[in-house]
Order: C-alpha cells, then structure tokens, then sequence
C-alpha cells in the first residue's frame, strides 16, 4: 500500500499541483494582458482605456469572462460540429501544454527535457491546425478565407523561426532549455546575436497571427477572419489560446535570447531578485513591445507579408546559420563534441 | 514498468485505430486529422524507446509541415465524395499488392532480428553508448560521420525534387504588374514631385 502510495499516486498528486501553480498564473496575466492591452494602446491613443469596472477598471477582464461565460453558445447549421468543437479546444490546449518545459527559474520547471527547445518548437507549430480547422469547419467564405491566410502565414514564418533558433543552438551547444539559459551566464545571446533576435522578435508576431500581421483576421475584409462564427466559451478559448501564446512567445525569446532567469548584471542588489521575478519582467517587457508595435504600425499586404518571410528573413537567417557556425568553430568558442 | 507497458499499449492501439480510420473515414478531412493523430502516437511511442529526438522531429515535419499541406490541398480541392469511392475495387489489386511486398519486407526484417540477433550490430556503425551522451549527440556523431555520403545523398535528392517542383510550377506570365521594392526605395522626392506656382482661378 506505501509503495503503490509513494510510487505511483504521490507522484500523480504532485504534477497535479505544479500544473496548477503553473496554469492559474498563466490565465491570470491572459486576462490581465488583455487588460493591459486594453490601457497601453488607450495611453498611445491619448485616451483612458477601460476604466468603469472596479478601481481604475482592473476588474475589466473579469466581467469580460463572466459575459462570455453566460451567453448561449451558438452553433451555426452547416458546420462539421466535431471539428467546429475541436479547433478551439486544440488552440487552448496547445497553448497550454508548451509551459510545461519553460523553466523559470534554475530547477523550476515542469519537464526538464533534452529536448525541450524542440518540444516547444513542435508546439508552435501545430497551433496552425486550430485555425484551419476552425475556418474549414465553420463552413463559412470568411472564416475559410481567414484560414488558409493564417496558415500560410505560420508555415513561412516558421521556416526563419528555425534557423534562427539553430543559431542559439550553435552558440549554447544544447537543446535543454535550462542548459541554454546558463550558457548566458557571462553574455546574453542578444548581445552577439542581436539581428538573429529582432527577426526572431518579428516572426514571433507573425506566428502569433499579431499586428502588423494580423491578416487572418483583417476585421475590415475579412470580418473577424477564422473565428467569425464562434461565439461565448468556445470563442473565448480562442482568445485565450492565442494571448497564452503571445506570453509563451515572449518567453521562448526571454530564454533564447536575453538570458531567462538571469539577473543583468552578476552584482548583488540585481542577484537579490530572485531568478522568476527577473524572467517576468522581461517577459512584461516583450509584451510590451508587442502592444507598442499594434499601436504603431499598420498592418501589412499580403504579397509584401510573403515577401518579407521568404526574400528576406529566410536569407537572412539561412546565412547567419553558416557564419555563426563558421565563427564558432572557426574561433573554438564552442566545445565540440568529439 | 506497469506505467510504461500501459503507455505503449495505450499508444499503440490508438495509433493503429487512427491508422484504420484515415483509410475508412467518408470525409477526406477527418482522414487527415486521424492521420495526425496516428504521428502523435507514433511520436509518443519513440519517446517511450528513448529517441526523444526522433520523435520530436516527427511532430516538427510531419505534423508540423507535410500535415499542413496535405490539409491544405483536401480543403482546396472540390471534391466529389461518390466519384472517389467508385474507383477503389479497381485500385483494390494493386493496392494490395504494394501492401503485401510491405509486410514482406517487415517480416524479413523482424524476423532476421529474431533468427540471427547479432546481424545488425555487424552492419551497422558503432554506436555509443545511450546513457552517455544524449540521442541528439548520438545520431549527430553517427550521421555526420560515417554516414555523411548518404545523409549528402538524401539532401540532394530534396533538392532535386525542390527544383522539379518549381521548374514545373513557375511560369513568368506577361502584363503582370510587381511591386519593385528597390526601385521604390531609390526614387528620390526631386524627380518625383513637382512643385508649380498655380495663380488662382486660372486652372490646368
């Protein structure tokens, strides 16, 4: 009995509880990231954002959730109902299960895997078949047209995604993500790689389907894009999915690039804060910039999106995979294995 | 262990219900989506052999890319459900036949496994260790050493058939009329804009 206990359901238990304490903080700063949206761009636009509900509107995101919870879910006749239920499913969960391997700190992390680098990259890119579902299943001309745009999107922007996480591969020497936090213990990757990380950053928005590039949902063409005939909890957990993936976002480049838990600098009021709080704050500070540049900018064309994925970052980064490479070896800066 | 044989037990018998349901499924769609379900679980069994690598690579290209497009073109395309089910006794024989050299082979196989244990470790190169380094390390070692001809060999081939697909695809129509980036950045506001002193009243 002790054994099946502390063998099998004591185990159980306790992923249980670290899933937890994983996921309601994630969901929390989803609403509250839809909140800060909400100010950031209201500040941009010189205007006060939301705030009506609660002090200075911080309970804004609450009765967001509430009004989607209580409206009546609406199924439209011509839809493949097995599907039309899946797609948001699978967004949300996809958008879930990838936090299992980001650590936050050193040893704080759900799975720390050897290959956890390409766990997350797997991740990402599946997050392409809740859109197409969606947009085939809705049996609808804006949805589907939404789709296949959202789809191709991704898979372009991947292809540079790639390279360019080969390149911190080359320069950390390890596919672990705690690994490759700790190999910016002396130098954060944005230093020597800083190109690599700013068409890192713009693909992120690309595959996050975010201005400037959100054309899968262009409200003035395409109405709302793919998700234009779902509505309450199903269309929430779209919402959902795709702000947990824009955080998620701003976590792979916080590790890839600026160093995860790290503090800037080895002195000690920095080394005080501890490892999580350090990886917040730069996570805050991408997300940031993500709502900066929707204020910003306005959106692509199609034509010139492809081009910019293909002529010009897939170039780019192909290239800067030989020269990192080269430089490594060339330099020995790398203990290669033999 | 329990844990381990259930997992695989699990992922099997999914594995090959999805297998059944991509090629009975009336829609072509749903029969995508079984087949990315059928690589799920083949990915989780390699992770359960310990080849994490494998089966993430798995996920990345097959889910990741060739399932895109394979979604991409059954959505595409208008097709007429009646019209593609009258042709199957016709494609029956040698439909057959291919699966039949497959399981051939698979027996052949497995059974030089079983008949004669050491004959694959004297064909194959030396590998290390797995508890020593991890299989990424392992598979880059082997592949990038003593099988590098024929890694070269399977790139070329790609590249081949990348070439084949553009060469057959691309066609320069004429009066098409691009976006020339460079010629845009060159132009300069002098020979663009012309500034003309217009008295009023007096029109163009």
């Amino acid at each position: 009995m002790a054994e099946l206990w502390f063998g099998y359901v004591w185990p159980l238990i306790w992923i249980v509880i670290k899933i937890v304490l994983i996921v309601a903080p994630l969901l929390l700063s989803v609403a509250y990231l839809t909140l800060a949206e909400r100010k950031v761009i209201g500040a941009m636009h010189l205007r006060r954002g939301p705030n009506v509900v609660g002090p200075w509107g911080l309970l804004q995101p609450i009765a967001d959730g509430m009004k989607l919870f209580f409206k009546e879910t609406v199924i439209p006749t011509g839809t493949n109902r097995a599907v039309f239920i899946l797609a948001p499913c699978v967004t949300f969960v996809l958008a879930l299960i990838a936090w299992a391997v980001i650590p936050f700190g050193p040893g704080l992390v759900l799975a720390d895997i050897n290959v956890g680098i390409l766990y997350l990259f797997a991740i990402s890119s599946l997050g392409v078949y809740g859109i197409l579902m969606a947009g085939w299943a809705s049996n609808s001309r804006y949805a589907f047209l939404g789709a296949l745009r959202s789809a191709a999107q991704m898979v372009s922007y991947e292809v540079a995604m790639g390279f360019i996480i080969i390149t911190v591969l080359i320069c950390a020497g390890s596919l672990n993500l705690s690994a490759i936090v700790a190999a910016q213990k002396n130098l954060w990757f944005v230093v020597p790689l800083f190109p690599m990380a700013v068409i890192f950053f713009i693909s992120t928005l690309a595959e996050t389907n975010r201005h400037p590039f959100d054309l899968p949902e262009a409200e003035n063409e395409l109405v709302a894009g793919f998700n234009v005939e779902y509505s309450a909890m199903i269309f929430a957990l779209f919402f959902l999915g795709e702000y947990a993936n824009m955080i998620l976002m701003a976590g792979i480049t916080t590790i890839l690039f600026l160093g995860g838990w790290l503090p800037p600098a080895d002195w000690a009021l920095f080394t005080w804060i501890p490892g999580p709080v350090w990886f917040a704050l730069k996570m805050a500070l991408l997300l940031f910039v993500f709502l900066w540049v929707r204020a910003t900018f306005p959106r692509y064309r199609y034509d010139q999106l492809m081009r910019l994925g293909w002529k010009v970052f897939l170039p780019i980064s192909l290239a800067a995979v030989v020269v990192v490479g080269g430089v490594v070896v060339a330099f020995d800066l790398q203990p290669v294995l033999r | 262990m329990i844990v381990q044989a259930f997992a695989f037990y699990l992922f099997a018998s999914v594995a090959v219900a999805a297998g059944v349901m991509v090629i009975s499924a009336r829609n072509p769609v749903h029969s995508v989506l079984f087949l990315i379900l059928a690589f799920f679980n083949s990915a989780g069994l390699f992770v359960l052999l310990g080849a994490e690598f494998l089966a993430m690579i798995l996920v990345v290209v097959y889910v990741g890319a060739v399932a895109v497009l394979f979604m991409f073109v059954v959505m595409m395309l208008d097709i007429n459900f009646v019209e593609l089910r009258e042709g199957f006794l016709q494609y029956l024989p040698i439909g057959g036949v291919i699966g039949l050299v497959l399981l051939a082979e698979l027996v052949i196989v497995v059974g030089g496994w079983t008949l004669a244990p050491g004959t694959a470790q004297i064909a194959a190169a030396p590998a290390p260790a797995a508890d020593a380094i991890s299989n990424t390390h392992a598979l880059g070692a082997l592949i990038y050493t003593h099988y590098i001809y024929l890694f070269q060999a399977a790139g070329l081939i790609l590249l081949v058939a990348m070439i084949g697909a553009i060469v057959l695809t691309h066609r320069r129509r004429p009066g098409v009329r691009r976006q020339r980036i460079a010629d845009q950045v060159r132009r300069s506001p002098a020979e663009t804009i012309k500034m003309v002193n217009m008295p009023p009243g007096a029109g163009i």
